[in-house]
């Protein structure tokens, strides 16, 4: 009996530790059922990033996106300099009160009948107000906060889950990670002004995979390491490293690479002049951190999922990157690249020049990722084949090409999702 | 200039324009890197920093001359997974406006691109700026930006292919 190609099977995901075989079934990327269940048990009761707090440094200042699909605001109270995350919702009739990507307020008001609510939420101003009768308390219509909203180093996260857990616990092993990219980059970070926002058809998860694998990269990304061989790098280093599952679903890849690193690993490309800078940011990382901690921010590479979806890469540049799907085979992609503060500015120049050339849409790298992950999603339109394979490295140390770091993923994900039953139920 | 003059060196740009184009659309990418002089720079500001500056903003493409060849270097093979096999496209050109000095040309136009493959399109829209050398009875390209009306890149998914 054939089976529809889109229904969720039971279990999706099937880990079988003594027959070192570990496989998804490829409905967990196709099925409406499985993306609806996702947005309920997996969107709304994770920690999610909303942005970092570099991005609204002073009072007043807010930037508005989507998080998880849903529009958001963040604002700097002009009173209490908090970070505040809004629903971006009139609590009147629904409009949008900010209406602008970024910018500078005290107040945010909705266009369509003037209400006016200020930097910290509350509802200041409603037209003829002596319409309303006792009834209507307007305390209690101020702005709604997303349920839960708590920063770790910079990086702003907030719960649509009131009964989460604190983030320093959701984040577990990841924060040593998070530490890793922020105490690498002398402890003071910002996004660099201009964003990557990019979709294309393919699920999510498929985009999850491949921001850390280090299987894909040799055959895959053939053009951009005969770019990088083309101006002068040396690949004859080689990628090695391992792979680490750090609890709850995040997980990262750790190697030496042979590129160089803004901070700090010379390397011929960045030039003589920028040779000075980067020895004294290495040492300065030594003096703080010792020469253990000092190599592992400076000289390895990291590709860190703080889960479900965002991607922190600490590797020739820093990007900071969350994942979205509006449908199952479609993926919504933010990205930002994550700088030190006052670097210096032929480094800051080398910094993203590789981010655009390797990370960036426009790059010689991450379009063929698209392709890929594309071509995956077509494959499986094709039926035949059930299940994806994601045993490599299982039985031995897990190594950066490995797939321990999908695996801690999928296990957290089928973890969250249930045993899919209720899934199969609802074809 | 007198405006004959204008209306002349306009002309003449358009069709260097025109013929840029034809280059893009036949993936003659070769004969179109020679167009560009040797310190030219093509660039792509990312859709919400249109005015970025590539010392200290993020940017889509910032290529020098050297990049520029390993971009068509890079499209010119086998291995540029999301070109091969290459879209088919239409590279329109119109809104012309010519400016600048007799040594060099400054030039805006706006653009539309169609990008087909697999059965999809998709349509890039938004503004060209050129500076442009006069050289051997024709032009040399010293500069090209190509500033996106989009507001993001979610219809299109990349910029894969030479605006």
């Amino acid at each position: 009996m054939s089976t529809s190609i889109h229904a969720a099977q039971m279990p999706i995901v099937v880990d079988d530790p003594a027959a070192q075989r570990f496989k998804v079934h490829r409905s967990a990327m196709t099925s409406r059922e499985v993306h609806r269940a996702e947005i309920d048990r997996i969107f709304a009761e994770s920690w999610l990033y909303v942005g970092h707090e570099s991005e609204i440094p002073k009072p007043g200042d807010f930037v508005r996106r989507p998080v998880a699909g849903r529009p958001v605001f963040m604002v700097r109270g002009a009173e209490t300099g908090n970070i505040n995350v809004f629903h971006n919702t009139c609590t009147h009739r629904g409009a949008l009160v900010c209406r602008q990507d970024s910018g500078n307020s005290k107040v945010f008001q909705c266009f369509y009948h003037a209400w006016t609510f200020d930097s910290e939420g509350r509802l200041k101003g409603v037209p003829g107000r002596d319409a309303y009768s006792g009834g209507v308390d307007f305390d209690d219509l101020g702005l709604k906060r997303v349920a839960r909203v708590e920063s770790y180093r910079g990086f702003v996260f907030a719960s649509f889950d009131p009964g989460i857990v604190d983030l320093p616990d959701y984040l577990a092993g990841a924060k040593d990670y998070i530490d890793l990219v922020i105490d690498g980059c002398g402890g003071s970070v910002e996004m660099v002004r201009g964003s990557n926002q990019y979709s294309f058809a393919a699920n999510w998860k498929l985009l999850v995979e491949n921001s850390f694998d280090g299987y894909h990269a040799e055959s895959t990304h053939d053009t951009y390491f005969k770019y990088l061989v083309s101006i002068g790098t040396d690949l004859r280093g080689g990628v090695s490293g391992r792979a680490v599952d750090l609890g709850n679903g995040h997980a990262v890849i750790e190697y030496s690479a042979p590129w160089g690193r803004p901070v700090a690993k010379w390397e011929p490309l960045f030039g003589e002049d920028a040779r000075t800078e980067i020895d004294r940011l290495r040492a300065d990382l030594v003096t703080r951190h010792g020469e253990q901690g000092a190599r592992a921010m400076a000289e390895v590479n990291r590709n860190l999922l703080i889960y479900p979806n965002l991607i922190i890469n600490d590797i020739m540049s820093v990007t900071v990157r969350t994942l979205y799907p509006p449908a199952p085979d479609v993926v919504d992609v933010t990205a930002w690249a994550l700088a030190p503060v006052d670097e210096l500015a032929a480094l800051r120049h080398r910094r993203l020049d590789s981010f655009l050339t390797f990370l960036g849409p426009g790059g010689f790298a991450t379009p063929d990722d698209i392709e890929a992950l594309e071509s995956c999603q077509q494959g499986f339109a094709s039926g035949g084949v059930e299940w994806n394979d994601i045993s490599r490295g299982m039985g031995r140390v897990p190594m950066a090409n490995d797939e321990e770091q999908m695996r801690a993923f999928w296990r957290r994900w089928q973890q969250q999702m249930g045993n899919a039953a209720d899934l199969a139920g609802a074809q | 200039m007198t405006t004959a003059g204008v209306a002349a060196g306009r002309q003449h740009v358009e069709d260097f324009l025109y013929a840029e184009a034809a280059l893009l659309d036949a993936w003659n990418l070769d004969d179109w890197l020679l167009l560009f002089d040797h310190d030219a720079k093509y660039e792509v500001p990312c859709n919400d920093a249109l005015d970025g500056d590539p010392a200290h903003d993020l940017m889509l493409i910032d290529d020098n001359y050297t990049r520029l060849a390993a971009r068509v270097e890079r499209l010119n093979s086998r291995r540029a997974h999301r070109e091969y096999p290459h879209s088919r496209t239409n590279h329109q050109v119109f809104n012309v406006r010519v400016g600048g000095s007799a040594d060099e040309i400054s030039v805006s136009a706006s653009f539309t691109v169609w990008r087909f493959r697999g059965g999809r399109s998709n349509c890039y829209v938004g503004r060209y700026r050129y500076r442009l050398r006069r050289r051997d009875g024709g032009f040399r390209i010293a500069a090209k930006r190509a500033k996106l009306d989009m507001t993001d890149l979610r219809a299109v998914a990349d910029v894969a292919i030479i605006l």
